[in-house]
């Protein structure tokens, strides 16, 4: 009977996309709060180049939802006036590598304000930034551009891997009387799930990793757009005997040492995927903290599967550079499981 | 042979292109062919001598400050002083043409405005002094944060004005910068989204002669720093920045038309950095004695001080009574400023974050032990 009720009173799912459950973080968001208000280049009348602000300045009015001047510099640089005046401004920067004018603003002001002057001045700006690879794009459009974020502190960083994540994490985001870098990966705009906008999952804080699919001989910890292709792994490592546990990180900054390190001494052996850099890449990090913390259940070094240190491919090679489920599964194989007896 | 004189072609006739016009007209945004003065002026005489006084009262204190915090710096006191001695007419006009309810947004130079507009000069050193970065709560005065990357402040000035017009709040922000910052990405940002957004912000450039030891000449070719207004659809003003009362005037007349609707204004104010960029430079290097010499005899406060005892607006005792009053802010200064700051080693952790992540609960854990260790020593 419970059970016959409670799938009564839960609302119908369909198929939402991310950007749509982006969408709808940002117009939940906006219509609980007029200190709200989303501001970048296309971001009114076009919706955006992802449409992900799609229909918010007709809602909203080009007041709470405001086609810019083209200048990224600008765009954060106001924000944070705005964020001064006691406003909460969602900032888009169209593309990952189209961010960089903004980075004085971003680690000069937005995330020392705070500090700068002893709490007395929070900056609640979030800044949606579209990154990573795999969908075509031509040079400037694929960075991963994480590292840069994860390296300046008094910011957030934060990356949805999936539809439910999407909404949860970005409302939180807006939320969060810090500055948060939202990542978003573009290549999983259009991923789509079940997904029930007029109920969706209670926010989580920010900083929680999740583990997406249990598993007891490794670890793969991994984030953003690299979800998918490590589940995508595990699933084909099974067939070879292997049994992957996938760890979602969620938040890159706050980091949750707890959740990864409880996997890896359960598992004994962890790799890192992610698109960027492996070299000065988030990998590297989170190698080190996992040695550090879980040295003795380690049966084998951490590995790193990430993006070649080389600049992004132009897209007719980005899939050489990309990790796959391949590279991911040849790492799997290097874990010394000959050790283990 | 063109294609239109090819033998049974049409005549050509070119399609006329969709009509334009210029969008706004320049001329009335131009500023004037030379700096505007009051002082030994017609004009002078329109000025409450109320005005004048409370000018005069500020620049010598303004001056009086700059000698003290420069002097605090030679005993250790002041980690570095960027002295704004010359231009004190800028820094007091600033703060006085503002209401209590607008915001000030200084740069690095311009803790003189910040004083001027009532902020305490402790507070207001704090950054120079080094035992944190901003010394006050910036809502409190309504005073942004000393800026030290140059023109990024702007945007900032540019975004409060604009949200506060949203709210409905009657308030205008004024923004000050040097003229080397003028060559700043921030400050064309600034600018332009200030003049499409007709934000209530009125823009100040004290151009001072120098960005550290680069002249202005090596800085723009513009025929004026004021020029630039023109080509963001916003009006330049060019005054003499060592006339306390033009400067004064023109920076009222611009917070009026901003908090009226009328949109942002550019202010250029012709002055001279007479001491060196901080105490750690060397002007002698990219400058000659002559030309500080003939800026001297241009001083904000010895022009006003003429002009008022011409008018017999001062006397000696008034003088005497202003140097007095700056003597004691002086002497309250340092006196407060030779007691050591207090400092707190844990609170590098205490504002990084609303609340602490893990990992610096774990750092500001291993500092505090370290701390401790030092105390068992």
């Amino acid at each position: 009977m419970t059970t016959v009720a409670n799938a009564a009173a839960k609302p119908a799912t369909k198929p939402a996309t991310m950007a749509q459950a982006l969408q709808r973080a940002m117009r939940d968001a906006m219509a609980e709060d007029p200190s709200v208000h989303v501001m970048g280049e296309d971001v009114g009348t076009l919706g955006g180049v992802f449409r992900v602000t799609d229909g918010l300045a007709k809602e909203f009015g080009e007041d709470r939802c405001t086609d810019t001047p083209l200048a990224e510099a600008g765009i954060l640089g106001t924000a944070v006036g705005m964020a001064m005046y006691g406003l909460r401004p969602v900032v888009e920067m169209q593309f990952d590598a189209f961010a960089y004018p903004a980075f004085e603003q971003l680690l000069s002001h937005v995330a020392k304000m705070r500090n700068r002057t002893r709490g007395a001045m929070p900056l609640p700006i979030v800044v949606r930034v579209p990154y990573g690879g795999g969908i075509g794009g031509v040079e400037h459009h694929s960075d991963s551009s994480e590292a840069y974020y994860m390296a300046t502190p008094g910011l957030h960083v934060v990356t949805p891997a999936t539809v439910a994540d999407a909404y949860g994490l970005l409302r939180a985001a807006i939320a969060s009387d810090d500055p948060v870098v939202f990542l978003e990966p573009k290549r999983l705009y259009w991923s789509k799930a079940q997904w029930s906008p007029d109920a969706p999952d209670p926010v989580e804080p920010i900083g929680r990793a999740v583990v997406r699919r249990a598993g007891r001989g490794a670890t793969l910890i991994t984030y953003g757009p690299s979800l998918p292709v490590c589940l995508e792994a595990a699933e084909a490592a099974q067939a070879e005997g292997w049994d992957l546990e996938v760890v979602d990180l969620r938040s890159l900054v706050p980091f949750d040492d707890e959740t990864v390190c409880a996997s890896v001494r359960r598992t004994g052996r962890a790799i890192v995927v992610h698109e960027s850099t492996g070299f000065g890449g988030p990998g590297g990090e989170i190698a080190a903290r996992v040695t550090e913390r879980c040295f003795h259940h380690l049966e084998a070094p951490v590995l790193r599967v990430a993006g070649f240190d080389i600049p992004y491919p132009p897209p007719m090679l980005e899939r050489h550079h990309l990790p796959g489920v391949d590279r991911i599964l040849d790492a799997v194989a290097r874990l010394q499981w000959e050790a283990q007896s | 042979m063109t294609v239109q004189e090819l033998p049974g072609a049409a005549p050509y006739r070119p399609t006329p292109p969709p009509a334009w016009k210029p969008r706004t007209d320049p001329a009335p945004l131009l500023p004037d062919p030379e700096p505007y003065r009051v002082l030994g002026t017609d004009a002078a005489a329109g000025f409450a001598p109320e005005l004048l006084r409370r000018l005069y009262t500020e620049l010598v204190r303004g001056r009086r400050y700059n000698t003290q915090a420069t002097a605090l710096t030679k005993q250790g006191r002041l980690a570095v002083y960027p002295s704004s001695t010359g231009q004190e007419a800028c820094e007091v006009a600033a703060a006085l043409a503002l209401e209590d309810r607008d915001w000030l947004f200084p740069s690095y130079r311009d803790t003189l405005a910040a004083v001027a507009r009532g902020l305490d000069p402790v507070q207001a050193l704090t950054l120079l002094r080094g035992d944190w970065h901003t010394g006050y709560d910036p809502r409190e005065h309504r005073v942004a944060p000393l800026s030290t990357p140059l023109a990024t402040q702007l945007p900032h000035a540019v975004g409060l004005a604009h949200a506060a017009r949203l709210k409905g709040d009657d308030v205008v922000a004024l923004a000050m910068v040097g003229d080397g910052g003028t060559s700043e990405g921030d400050f064309h940002e600034a600018l332009n989204f200030a003049a499409v957004w007709q934000a209530p912000v009125v823009f100040l450039v004290q151009n001072n002669g120098f960005a550290i030891s680069v002249p202005l000449a090596k800085q723009t070719a513009a025929p004026s720093l004021a020029h630039k207004a023109v080509g963001y659809g916003m009006p330049g003003r060019l005054v003499d920045g060592n006339d306390a009362p033009a400067v004064h005037q023109v920076l009222s007349e611009a917070v009026a038309r901003a908090r009226r609707g009328g949109g942002p204004t550019l202010v250029e104010a012709v002055t001279y950095r007479i001491d060196a960029h901080t105490n750690a430079d060397d002007a002698t290097r990219y400058r000659g004695d002559g030309e500080v010499e003939a800026w001297r005899a241009h001083d904000p406060i010895r022009l006003l001080e003429r002009e008022m005892t011409d008018r017999g607006l001062l006397d000696e005792d008034g003088v005497r009574q202003a140097a007095e009053d700056a003597e004691t802010m002086a002497a309250r200064l340092r006196e407060r400023m030779n007691a050591d700051a207090r400092l707190d080693p844990m609170d590098l952790f205490a504002h990084v974050y609303a609340e602490q992540t893990a990992q610096l609960r774990e750092q500001a854990a291993q500092l505090r032990a370290e701390l401790d260790a030092e105390g068992d020593v």
